[in-house]
């Protein structure tokens, strides 16, 4: 891995994130930076996958199962080269390809539609399924919000996938205990997550989801992982990489207005040439 | 009609399966601890490595059926139809029907001719959600013969389909030389200038019964049998409807938004004609065996001609 070079992606996507949501004037700004780095290291480093071929039989499956968080995939999508950026600045318009959550008829690269909550790990479960019974060695990610496992479906989806030991599956939480109403813990806390995962015969690793080597020794050890899924828990910072937005609920669904985009990519330039020098 | 040969259409689903696994090795079947009713166990039998027992959880369900889809299997996902269509009807719709994936839903046990269990297992809506569904294919046979085809029919198809069977043995009515199922294709089975009985799934076989002893009376009925409502055969309806001049729907389902509906949905456009609709009216169902139950909601063969002698 070549963290200085995915760390200047990461950057990238976030620029991309917050002018297509700026573009939009509509979107999910919060959820995708806390994302920034999982959607890049997966795009970048770990899945099999050609941009040129996005249908490929034996590529590697990703699931946004938090399918709001599109503007995250789109841009990771676009930077790794499936569809131009500038497009981006199309989403949600009437007329684009690039709808507010993720659709997989239209969009290169995207595998699965998705954005009712707690659907697309059921779906990534399947595809795991798909895999073994094709004798393929194809490997199946899912992302989820921290929010979103209160959705009884993740864990009915998370029990059959233990219960098949579907060792080709991740499932990503992107712990950044952030959703519309407020902090998870007083929404309707879905702590401890770690242990849940535990409890559904998972293989649990905790990190911290904004940082690449931690990211990077995660991924590596789940693919050593035999007889079970692994559930990577990634805590991150809802926001990130923009002062304003950082840890801040209000920014879950909301996009910057001219000022607030100027300050944003002032953020993102500053951070980027900070990278430059290292 | 007690001589008739009888079998349950879920029969015809479990046997159907089973043989078309053999023929295709992309067939895989899901089923939610209902395998014994809804007879997908008929398919685990032939092809337990394809068989996925998802537990009771049908919600997961279609949303692995989905997953296999995207990834090129034929999925066949099974459970009552309550909670397969019921239940489970938002990850019909968005993890089935919006990315237009190949998976088909098995849906056994629909209507009233549950009998016992009672209202909670009696589901009397699904063609409602399944046809407002776009790009869905809904399919609802009438008996043995047709539920068989229908199920091979589902997996030529290339897209969502809702196949709807009961859990009561009823009447085999088609088997006849030279059958064949074309997929959104209504079926004239009885001639008459009267006017039109539209009727889809368990009672055909009685509205045949109804328009012969209608005959006797003078009253020539044309019997149409409708097994795909989705896309509906509007030709047919349309021209019956001219035809004959008056319209009666026969379902084992709500009055509201079925076949009924979908009848009315087109002549109202097409050729306005006044249509007596039969089926469940607004209610819940209630416990009791089936065919006691047919006879009180009024969808037995007595009732059906008792319904349109009036009407005429």
């Amino acid at each position: 891995m070549d963290k200085l070079k995915l760390m200047k992606t990461a950057n990238e996507v976030r620029k991309d994130i917050v002018t297509a949501v700026h573009s939009a004037k509509a979107g999910h700004p919060g959820g995708s930076l806390s994302a920034a780095e999982i959607f890049t290291y997966l795009y970048f480093e770990e899945m099999n996958i050609d941009p040129k071929d996005p249908k490929k039989e034996d590529r590697d499956r990703f699931v946004l199962s938090k399918g709001h968080t599109a503007p995250g995939l789109y841009a990771a999508l676009a930077e790794r080269g499936y569809f131009p950026k500038e497009d981006l600045k199309t989403l949600r318009h009437t007329g684009s390809y690039l709808q507010g959550h993720p659709d997989m008829k239209h969009i290169p690269g995207v595998d699965m539609s998705s954005g009712s909550l707690g659907q697309g790990i059921s779906a990534a479960v399947g595809m795991a399924i798909a895999a073994k019974l094709k004798g393929s060695d194809f490997r199946v990610y899912t992302l989820l919000g921290d929010g979103e496992i209160q959705e009884g479906q993740v864990w009915e989806a998370a029990m059959l996938a233990a219960h098949r030991k579907l060792d080709n599956l991740v499932v990503i939480v992107d712990n950044n205990n952030l959703q519309i109403d407020g902090a998870v813990t007083e929404v309707n806390s879905p702590y401890p997550i770690d242990k849940k995962f535990e409890a559904f015969n998972f293989h649990v690793i905790n990190i911290d989801g904004n940082d690449l080597d931690q990211i990077d020794a995660a991924f590596k050890e789940a693919k050593t992982v035999k007889g079970q899924p692994t559930a990577i828990i990634a805590k991150t910072l809802k926001g990130k990489g923009v002062s304003f937005m950082e840890n801040q609920a209000g920014w879950h669904g909301k996009a910057p207005n001219d000022e607030e985009y100027k300050i944003a990519m002032e953020d993102l330039e500053k951070a980027g040439e900070a990278l430059c020098q290292m | 009609m007690s001589d008739v040969k009888k079998i349950a259409t879920r029969e015809s689903y479990g046997k159907a399966l089973a043989e078309l696994g053999t023929e295709h090795e992309d067939v895989v079947v899901l089923d939610a601890d209902l395998a014994e009713a809804t007879k997908t166990g008929v398919f685990k039998k032939a092809h337990p490595e394809r068989f996925i027992d998802c537990g009771i959880a049908e919600c997961n369900m279609v949303g692995v059926a989905a997953g296999l889809a995207a990834a090129g299997m034929v999925p066949f996902a099974s459970s009552f139809a309550m909670f397969a269509a019921g239940r489970a009807f938002e990850q019909v719709r968005n993890s089935v029907g919006y990315p237009h994936l190949n998976v088909k839903i098995g849906a056994t046990h629909a209507g009233i001719s549950v009998g016992e269990d009672g209202a909670t297992h009696q589901c009397n809506e699904d063609i409602a959600l399944m046809r407002t569904i776009p790009g869905m294919i809904v399919i609802n046979p009438s008996d043995d013969v047709e539920a068989k085809a229908a199920v091979k029919a589902a997996y030529e198809h290339q897209g969502p389909v809702y196949l709807r069977f009961g859990r009561l043995a009823v009447p085999v009515i088609n088997d006849r030389p030279g059958y064949e199922f074309k997929l959104g294709k209504g079926v004239v089975l009885r001639e008459g200038k009267d006017l039109t009985i539209i009727a889809t799934g368990l009672p055909v076989s009685g509205c045949l019964e109804a328009a012969e002893k209608l005959s006797s009376e003078g009253i020539e009925a044309k019997v149409i049998n409708i097994h795909t409502i989705k896309p509906l055969d509007e030709d047919l309806v349309t021209e019956a409807a001219k035809e004959t001049g008056k319209v009666v729907t026969v379902e084992e389902h709500s009055i509201i938004g079925g076949l009924g509906s979908a009848v009315c949905d087109v002549l109202a456009e097409k050729a306005p004609t006044p249509v007596m609709k039969i089926g469940i009216n607004d209610t819940f169902g209630e416990s009791g065996p089936a065919a006691e139950l047919l006879r009180k909601y009024g969808l037995d063969a007595e009732s059906i001609y008792n319904k349109i002698k009036e009407f005429v």
